[in-house]
């Protein structure tokens, strides 16, 4: 496929490695902040094929697998309330929550629907007038454009049985999160392409240059990720940290400005908790007050929600680039992918299902 | 040249009825049962066993060990692009019986209908199984009818039982396989699975893919009658491609590896699988079979393969080893290998 | 975190007041939202995430970052060349 195949390139991808391995003089520990680049990067072996003193990381940037339990929880609890149907995307439907994922909702008679995009959610309330529609809105900058987009729709046409629950997380502070973090150690960030086609890279500057860090805006084919990684080192070992774009065929410096302003619209910004991490202030977004009568959490009362985490799931660990998947004792054997203990076993995205999915079955 | 089933200068008038949906009292016994099958499910399926009426059949076979199998039919929607649930229900178990060895001989058809499933859609699925079955040369020889009320099922399910005979000296399975051994597929994987994901409403893909579903005894006789020391065969339906390897590797103890971009999958596959965060690999296939050949004989094999209607677009896609038992993986572009892993269950698309 | 890839566009239409357009994705076609995309014409590479299409693909980009990429890795071996006898 075109923009694509390009960038699969065996050949071009092999000179970068090499490349990569003669320009790597000194250790480096470099975080890839998309869950869609880890997944790449061991999809596409390149985690083996670095140079001995440059280390991986993986960051947070899965958004299924940081919205919080309470949100899934709440999204069950809702899903089983007469009259409604709870609309998501597919990967969220096999989270586990303290009691169940919604797909095991749906197996106790919860009318769950999966959709492809979240106009779809909006479609079915229209075609559903005599039942609630509640959507969970969950996604990182990349998906609020379309989630708000169809909050708009549903608000503008004053559609009454649509609600949205909305767990939306914000890249940047995330990432100004681990920085702050004195057990982890990054020195170069590959910052999440698809985030930046909205937010643009100009963003990053305050954070690039409060911390000394450089960060490059990566797209996610082998030859991309290879190309991040070749910047990121550059950067570090001339000594600049600055923000690079890599990705310019999709990315540009201020982003995308009308999904910007549906968003700015739609939602503002709030604090936010990340399963497994705990709140980052101001790192989510949530519907704004005026439009409380479609936000879900308000609209449907279910009563307190306490969730209960697997005391020996260590997703929060893993997600801020403490420890990795294969330290976990529960790893490949009480947690998999069929039996998830966390919600990084469950997003093919999340560090621990990318993995084991990839046979990283052991430390080494 | 296509590598599907045609049955497009196919016509099979639909019998006049007294009823234009499935009532209760069609699985009732009575006379509108008797009408069923006389007028509707009979004429399709004419056979010597089944001409009797009686509660079973009587068969002779050619001598030989018998492999028997069997299959239930569910899927939605009941008609896609390239089939229907009667060709899957030919299909799926007339290749079961052939992965084993056996020669398919007999089926069974047992069908559980919807009260209001119209009777032109069942009709259309039993000229659907009797082309099928004429194709892959075998007879129904029995089978039984039962109504459950609206609601209790979707529309239709077919069970389907296959007897073939095994003739001697032909012994596959996955205790032969031994390391160097090559892995061959008859074609392009994933068009069932994804044509019948795109045929669901809600998801608003459209392609011109169609299930590669077909019966795969004439390859597999093709295959064996060139000689070529094959060891194993298996259609790779649920899971796909992914999950028939990683069974032979646990079941054989073996390693298996496949080549960078050797497996073939068509464009409009790619496509959809890109868009909905899926694997092609763990996409169902119908109509293609995954051999295990000596790998002095994998020429041999393909050849004999691509010379078949069904095994045109067939390929070498990787080769046994003993260095990783119980494992698949896969050669990257970077000259490394990462595990194939078994599918999770329901293909759910993603977005992230 | 974010499953996004590139179609191009073969047919540009409205549905209410929204601008939607056909994708094709390698001879799979899908609908996308082009609300945040208004300049995307037929012909154009977009990138779509769920259902909206986020950019234009800006095609001379692209094919200036792949010749970067290019010249790079044939500098690279010219050096190999270079520095053999040493």
């Amino acid at each position: 496929m075109k923009h694509l195949d390009e960038f699969r390139d065996p050949a071009l991808a092999r000179a970068l490695v090499e490349r990569l391995k003669r320009i790597t003089t000194r250790p480096w520990t470099v975080m890839e902040v998309c869950g869609g680049q880890t997944h790449s990067i061991l999809r596409h072996g390149i985690d083996q094929v670095l140079p001995e003193g440059l280390t991986l990381l993986h960051g947070p940037g899965c958004p299924v697998c940081v919205t919080p339990l309470e949100t899934i929880d709440r999204a069950v609890a809702i899903a089983m309330q007469p009259g409604v149907i709870l609309a998501s995307f597919g990967d969220m439907l096999r989270v586990p929550g303290s009691h169940g994922s919604l797909l095991e909702a749906r197996s106790r008679g919860a009318d769950v629907r999966m959709v492809y995009s979240p106009l779809e959610a909006v479609t079915l309330a229209r075609a559903n007038p005599d039942r609630e529609v509640v959507f969970l809105a969950i996604g990182f900058e990349t998906t609020a454009p379309g989630n708000a987009m169809a909050a708009s729709e549903a608000i503008d046409a004053r559609l009454t049985n649509y609600s949205q629950l909305v767990s939306h997380v914000l890249v940047p502070p995330a990432m100004a999160a681990i920085l702050d973090d004195e057990h982890v150690r990054v020195d170069a960030f590959l910052a999440a392409g698809h985030v930046c086609t909205i937010t643009g890279w100009r963003l990053y500057e305050p954070i690039s240059a409060r911390y000394g860090v450089p960060i490059v805006v990566t797209g996610f084919e082998p030859v991309d990720i290879l190309d991040g990684f070749m910047h990121a080192v550059e950067l570090l070992e001339a000594g600049s940290p600055k923000v690079a774009n890599r990705y310019g065929r999709a990315v540009q410096a201020d982003g995308n400005p009308i999904a910007q302003a549906v968003i700015d619209r739609m939602y503002e910004v709030c604090g936010r908790k990340w399963r497994g991490i705990g709140v980052i202030p101001q790192s989510g977004l949530k519907l704004r007050p005026a439009y409380a009568a479609w936000d879900a959490e308000q609209k449907f009362d279910v009563g307190d929600i306490t969730p209960q985490e697997p005391a020996e799931c260590i997703a929060g660990q893993v997600l801020q680039g403490r420890l990795k998947p294969a330290d976990c004792p529960a790893f490949g054997t009480k947690c998999t992918p069929q039996t998830p203990l966390g919600a990084t076993m469950v997003s093919s995205e999340g560090a621990c299902a990318a993995w084991y999915r990839y046979g990283r079955k052991s430390a080494t | 040249m296509s590598d599907r089933p045609d049955f497009s200068g196919f016509t099979c008038p639909l019998p006049k009825l007294d009823h234009d949906t499935v009532q209760m009292a069609h699985g009732a016994g009575g006379r509108l049962s008797a009408d069923l099958f006389e007028r509707l499910i009979l004429p399709r399926f004419t056979s010597p066993e089944l001409e009797p009426r009686d509660d079973g059949a009587l068969l002779d076979l050619p001598p030989g060990r018998v492999a028997f199998s069997t299959d239930t039919f569910v899927v939605t929607p009941l008609f896609f692009p390239g089939g229907d649930i009667g060709t899957l229900a030919v299909c799926g178990t007339v290749n079961d019986v052939a992965m084993m060895g056996g020669v398919p001989q007999a089926l069974s058809v047992a069908f559980v209908l919807e009260e209001g499933l119209p009777l032109a859609d069942f009709h259309r699925i039993l000229c659907s199984m009797e082309a099928t079955a004429k194709k892959a040369g075998v007879r129904v020889v029995t089978g039984d009818t039962k109504v459950v009320g609206r609601g209790q099922c979707d529309g239709i399910y077919v069970n389907t039982s296959g007897i073939g005979v095994v003739p001697a000296g032909r012994d596959l399975g996955a205790h032969r396989i031994a390391s160097g051994d090559v892995v061959l597929v008859s074609g392009p994987v994933g068009d069932h699975g994804t044509a019948i994901l795109t045929a669901r409403a809600g998801l608003g893909v459209q392609t011109q893919l169609k299930s590669d579903c077909a019966p795969l005894n004439g390859l597999v006789e093709a295959l064996l009658a060139s000689g070529a020391d094959v060891k194993a065969l298996r259609d790779p339906t649920r899971g796909g491609l992914a999950a028939v390897l990683n069974e032979y590797a646990v079941a054989a103890r073996v390693g298996i590896r496949l080549d960078d971009g050797a497996v073939p999958v068509r464009d409009e596959v790619t496509g959809v699988c890109e868009m909905l965060g899926l694997d092609p690999l763990h996409m169902a296939c119908e109509g293609r079979l995954v051999a295990i050949v000596a790998a002095g004989d994998a020429d041999r094999a393909l050849a004999a393969m691509r010379d078949h209607e069904h095994g045109g677009g067939a390929a070498r896609i990787g080769a046994v080893n003993d260095r990783h038992a119980g494992v698949v993986t896969m050669a990257t572009a970077l000259g490394v290998e990462r595990v194939l892993d078994m599918p999770l269950g329901e293909q759910l698309p993603r977005i992230c | 975190m974010c499953l996004a890839i590139p179609g191009r566009i073969t047919e540009r239409y409205a549905d209410g007041d929204l601008p939607m357009a056909r994708i094709d994705y390698s001879g799979a076609v899908a609908t996308a939202c082009l609300s945040y995309t208004p300049e995307a014409q037929v012909g154009d590479y977009v990138l779509v995430h769920a259902g909206f299409a986020l950019q234009v693909l800006d095609e001379a980009e692209a094919a200036a970052s792949l010749r970067e990429l290019t010249r790079l890795s044939a500098l690279m071996e010219a050096d190999d060349e270079g520095g053999a006898g040493a």
